[in-house]
C-alpha cells in the first residue's frame, strides 16, 4: 500500500529565476494528513543536496490538500542561464516523487 | 447577474493558437486574454529589436490575428495580448499594416510604460537600490550588461484602453494575469479597492494564463486518463459581477476540467499561496474553493484579497555568458561505462587545449540528465543506450564553439557502437535574470495608453 503512496499523489513544478516551486496533492484527507506530518521543509531539503545551493521553504494549502515548497538555489542559477537538460525544473516536481517511492529509505 | 466570458489565449511565445480557435467557434466567449511573455522571452525580443528597431515583439503577433480575426469579428471578441514584448508601437504597427491589406477596421490599443531600462539611472537618483530582491546583491556586477528591464504593470492601463474603446489592446510586460482582471474590471465595473473580487479576476487569470496546463496538459497525477490531448481545449472562464467564476472548456475539445487539473495550475508558480503578490492585489488562495458542478465545469469562489503592494516588481535580464553543448550515444552493452568514457576522454582534452569555461556540466541522458544527483541508480547496469551530454559556459562564442569540435573524433578514436554523433549544437547565449523591486508611483508616473484606429 505504502509503496504505491505516490502514485495516489500527484506534483507539479515550475521555476521562478532560481528557485523552483513545487506542488504535492493528496487524493483525500489523511493522505494529506499524512503528507503534512512526513514531508517536511528539512526533509525535502535533504532530499535534494546536491541540486540546490539554498533553504527549503513550506507552505500548506489544506482547502486544497496541497502541500507547496519554495527551493532556493535549485536551478543552476536560473533557467535561462542554466547549463541543464530540465532548465525550467518541470521535472523536480517527479524528483520529488521519488522521496513517497521508497519512504522506509528516510531519504 | 452580470457576467464575462474570457478564453485563455497561448501560455508562451511558440505555443498553438489552434486551440483558441474552437473557444472562438464554441465557448460563446467574448474575449481572448494571450500570454506570449516569459522571462527568457524578453531577451529574445531584445536581440530581435537590437538588429531591427521596428521588431522586438512576439512575431506570432500577426500570424495569429490573421487567422483568428475572420472568426473572432463577426461575434465580436476583443483581444488583450502581451504580444508588444518590448516594443508594443512596432507591434501595432505591423498589426495595423496587416489589417489594412486585410480590410479589416478595428481600434487597437497600446500600453507603454513597462520598459525602465533607460529609466535605471532616474530610479538610483531617486534612491532606489535595485538590489536582487532575492539575494539582496547590489546591482553593480551585472548593471553594464543589462539587456532589457521591464516592470510588471497591472490591469488599470488596459482597462483604460478598454474603456477608451480599443478591439485589440497590445501590451508589454504586465502581470500574466492582470491581461485577464482587465476585461473583467471593464465588464463588471469592479472598483480598484474591491479587494475580494480583484482576487477572484486574479485567480481565474491565473487559472487561464498556461493554456493546455489548466486542462489536463503537464498533468502530475493520472496523466493517461487525460483525454485526447492532441485536440485539448483551452480554459474558459466565465465570471460574474461578485466574482463568483466557473471554469471550463470548449465543447468537443480533448482534456479535462476537474478539481484535480484546476488545483494544480492555481498553486503552479505562486509560491507563498496565502500572498500571491500581483500589481493590483494581494491575493490569499487559502480561502478558495473549488466544486466541480458538472462535466468540465468547476465553480471557483473565495479567494480573499488584501491591498496592493506599495512596490512593483522589475525583471532584468543581462548577458551571462555562452553555452557550448554536445552529444553522442552509446549502445548496449555498458552503454552508461562507454559514456562516461568518453567524458573522461573529453575532459582531458578539453583541459589539454585550455578551453576556458567558468562551469562545466556532464550528464548522461537516458540516466541522469533530467533528475540529476537525484536520478536512481538501481537500474543502470543494463541500459539499451546512453547520450553523453556536456555543456561548458564560456565567455563568448568561439570559445563555446571549441568544445563541439572535440566529439567527431570519438567515433573512430573513442570507445564502440555509437549513434547519434551528430550532436554538435550551436552555441547559445545565456541570460541571467535580475529581479528588483521599485515604488510603484516610480514606475506609473511613465505610463501611457493609447488607441487608434486600423
Amino acid at each position: 500500500m505504502e509503496e504505491q503512496l505516490w502514485r495516489r499523489v500527484h506534483a507539479r513544478s515550475g521555476d521562478k529565476g532560481d528557485k523552483a516551486d513545487i506542488s504535492l496533492f493528496a487524493p483525500d484527507q489523511a493522505t494529506y494528513d499524512l503528507l503534512a506530518r512526513e514531508i517536511t521543509a528539512e526533509r525535502v531539503r535533504q532530499h535534494f543536496s546536491g541540486l540546490i545551493t539554498g533553504k527549503v521553504e513550506r507552505f500548506e494549502v489544506p482547502n486544497l490538500l496541497a502541500l507547496k515548497f519554495v527551493l532556493h538555489g535549485a536551478l543552476n542559477g536560473g533557467a535561462s542561464r542554466s547549463l541543464r537538460s530540465d532548465s525550467l525544473g518541470k521535472s523536480l516536481a517527479s524528483a520529488l516523487l521519488r522521496m513517497l517511492q521508497y519512504p522506509q529509505s528516510g531519504s | 447577474m452580470k457576467s464575462v466570458r474570457i478564453a485563455g489565449g497561448l501560455g508562451f511565445y511558440g505555443d498553438s493558437w489552434r486551440p483558441i480557435r474552437a473557444s472562438i467557434e464554441r465557448g460563446n466567449v467574448q474575449y481572448v486574454a494571450s500570454d506570449h511573455l516569459a522571462e527568457l522571452t524578453l531577451a529574445i525580443l531584445q536581440k530581435d529589436r537590437l538588429r531591427d528597431a521596428n521588431l522586438g515583439y512576439t512575431r506570432d503577433l500577426v500570424p495569429m490575428l490573421l487567422d483568428l480575426l475572420p472568426l473572432a469579428l463577426p461575434r465580436g471578441i476583443k483581444f488583450v495580448l502581451n504580444a508588444g514584448g518590448l516594443n508594443p508601437l512596432a507591434a501595432r504597427g505591423a498589426l495595423l499594416n496587416a489589417l489594412k491589406k486585410a480590410g479589416i477596421k478595428l481600434n487597437i490599443g497600446v500600453v507603454l510604460g513597462d520598459s525602465v531600462l533607460e529609466r535605471l539611472d532616474d530610479l538610483q537618483a531617486a534612491g532606489v537600490s535595485l538590489a536582487h530582491m532575492d539575494t539582496g546583491e547590489e546591482i553593480e556586477r551585472v548593471r553594464e550588461k543589462l539587456l532589457f528591464a521591464s516592470a510588471y504593470l497591472g490591469a488599470r492601463p488596459i482597462v483604460e484602453a478598454l474603456d477608451a474603446g480599443a478591439d485589440i489592446v497590445l501590451t508589454g510586460r504586465v502581470a500574466d494575469a492582470a491581461l485577464f482582471l482587465a476585461p473583467m474590471v471593464h465588464e463588471l465595473g469592479w472598483k480598484w479597492d474591491e479587494w475580494d473580487k480583484l482576487a477572484q479576476g486574479i485567480v481565474v487569470g491565473h487559472l487561464l494564463e498556461c493554456s493546455g496546463q489548466a486542462t489536463g496538459g503537464n498533468f502530475g497525477g493520472d496523466w493517461r486518463s487525460i483525454p485526447d490531448l492532441a485536440h485539448i481545449g483551452y480554459p474558459i472562464a466565465e465570471v460574474w459581477e461578485n466574482g463568483e467564476a466557473l471554469i471550463t472548456k470548449a465543447p468537443g475539445t480533448g482534456g479535462r476540467v476537474n478539481f484535480d487539473t484546476l488545483r494544480e495550475q492555481l498553486l503552479y508558480e505562486v509560491h507563498d499561496p496565502a500572498h500571491y503578490l500581483t500589481p493590483d492585489v494581494d491575493v490569499d488562495m487559502t480561502t478558495l474553493r473549488m466544486e466541480e458542478v458538472g462535466p468540465d465545469q468547476v465553480r471557483v469562489t473565495g479567494a480573499r484579497g488584501r491591498p496592493a503592494p506599495q512596490t512593483l516588481k522589475i525583471v532584468a535580464g543581462y548577458d551571462d555568458g555562452v553555452m557550448g553543448q554536445a552529444m553522442i550515444g552509446y549502445a548496449w552493452p555498458d552503454a552508461l561505462a562507454k559514456a562516461r568514457a568518453a567524458a573522461e576522454i573529453i575532459l582531458e582534452q578539453m583541459r589539454e587545449i585550455g578551453l576556458q569555461a567558468e562551469e562545466t556540466l556532464v550528464e548522461y541522458i537516458g540516466y541522469n540528465s533530467i533528475h540529476g544527483p537525484l536520478a536512481d541508480e538501481r537500474h543502470v547496469e543494463d541500459l539499451n543506450e546512453v547520450y553523453l551530454r556536456i555543456a561548458v559556459r564560456c565567455a563568448d562564442r568561439q570559445e563555446a564553439a571549441k568544445l563541439g569540435r572535440l566529439f567527431p573524433p570519438l567515433a573512430l578514436s573513442g570507445p564502440p557502437f555509437i549513434g547519434g554523433a551528430g550532436g554538435m549544437l550551436e552555441p547559445r547565449g545565456l541570460l541571467g535574470i535580475w529581479p528588483t523591486l521599485a515604488p510603484r508611483e516610480l514606475i506609473e508616473e511613465y505610463i501611457r495608453v493609447s488607441v487608434e484606429e486600423s
